[in-house]
């Protein structure tokens, strides 16, 4: 049998620091970064469920993490992360379809995604904080 | 109708079972899309119970997220959830890790995790529904 010879160094193809930043590529980038970040968020959710079946001590200690400051930026990013995630997705299925590929279609399409989920995540930080009687 | 290998370098066979060359076909892009269409009907339903639920005591929060409505619908959240979030992330391993046995064992730690958080949530909602 003929011996296998060592790999060739064969040039790369340039990667993302070559190119110049865009909406669109930030804005698909953040789409992934933002699905790691929420993959492990789920860990708060399994919490808070988990804390509200054991009982007033266990849901006592949730609420202290969840209204301390570290726990309240969490919750911002996360809520950010959600959202933003979600309008991303919206936009994969949209592309899905083959629409919204065009140079300016897809410029808007990225910056509505990001006013979209940050104004959405403002709206619901609002209308939960109004839920709670006012910032406390 | 006889068909001439230059045309179809797979066997018939191959063709049949149309899985190609990654051996598992469309699955993975299939539930990944299906999955996101599930996830955003439910997050948005999912979010409204939040807000409902902030500044409730334990109480009233068990007796929510234990009621039929919302017991159900978290439990569809979170099968919904889980599955395209072990999808994703075994996109971004075999995106960036390239060492074999690192790589192998990842998705093995990501298949755990996400039915771990899968089976631990759904155990709270439905330890909350059944009030054992």
């Amino acid at each position: 049998m003929a011996e296998t010879k060592a790999p060739v160094a064969r040039p790369l193809s340039p990667h993302l620091q070559i190119y110049q930043p865009m909406l669109t590529m930030m804005m698909s980038i953040v789409h992934r970064i933002t699905g790691f970040g929420l993959y492990f968020g789920m860990l708060l959710l399994a919490w808070w469920f988990l804390a509200a079946a054991s009982g007033p001590n266990g849901y006592a200690k949730f609420e202290w993490f969840a209204g301390s400051i570290v726990g309240r930026l969490v919750l911002f990013g996360y809520t950010w992360a959600l959202i933003h995630h979600m309008l991303g997705g919206i936009r994969h299925l949209i592309w899905d379809t083959g629409h919204g590929f065009g140079p300016s279609e897809r410029e808007w399409l990225a910056a509505a995604n990001l006013i979209g989920s940050i104004a959405i995540t403002v709206l619901l930080w609002i209308l939960g904080l109004l839920a709670m009687g006012g910032p406390r | 109708m006889t068909e001439t290998p230059a045309k179809h370098i797979r066997t018939p066979l191959g063709r049949v079972r149309g899985l190609g060359a990654a051996r598992s076909g469309t699955g993975h892009f299939w539930r990944q899309r299906l999955t996101a269409v599930a996830n955003i009907p439910l997050t948005i339903a999912v979010v409204i119970i939040i807000i409902m639920l902030l500044g409730r005591n334990q109480a009233a929060a068990a007796q929510i997220l234990g009621s039929p409505l919302v017991a159900i619908i978290m439990l569809l959240f979170i099968a919904s959830i889980t599955t395209h979030m072990k999808i994703g992330m075994q996109v971004i391993i075999e995106d960036y890790v390239h060492d074999e046995t690192t790589k192998l064992v990842l998705i093995m730690a990501n298949a755990f995790f996400t039915i771990a958080v899968a089976l631990a949530s759904a155990y709270g909602i439905l330890k909350l529904s059944f009030g054992v």
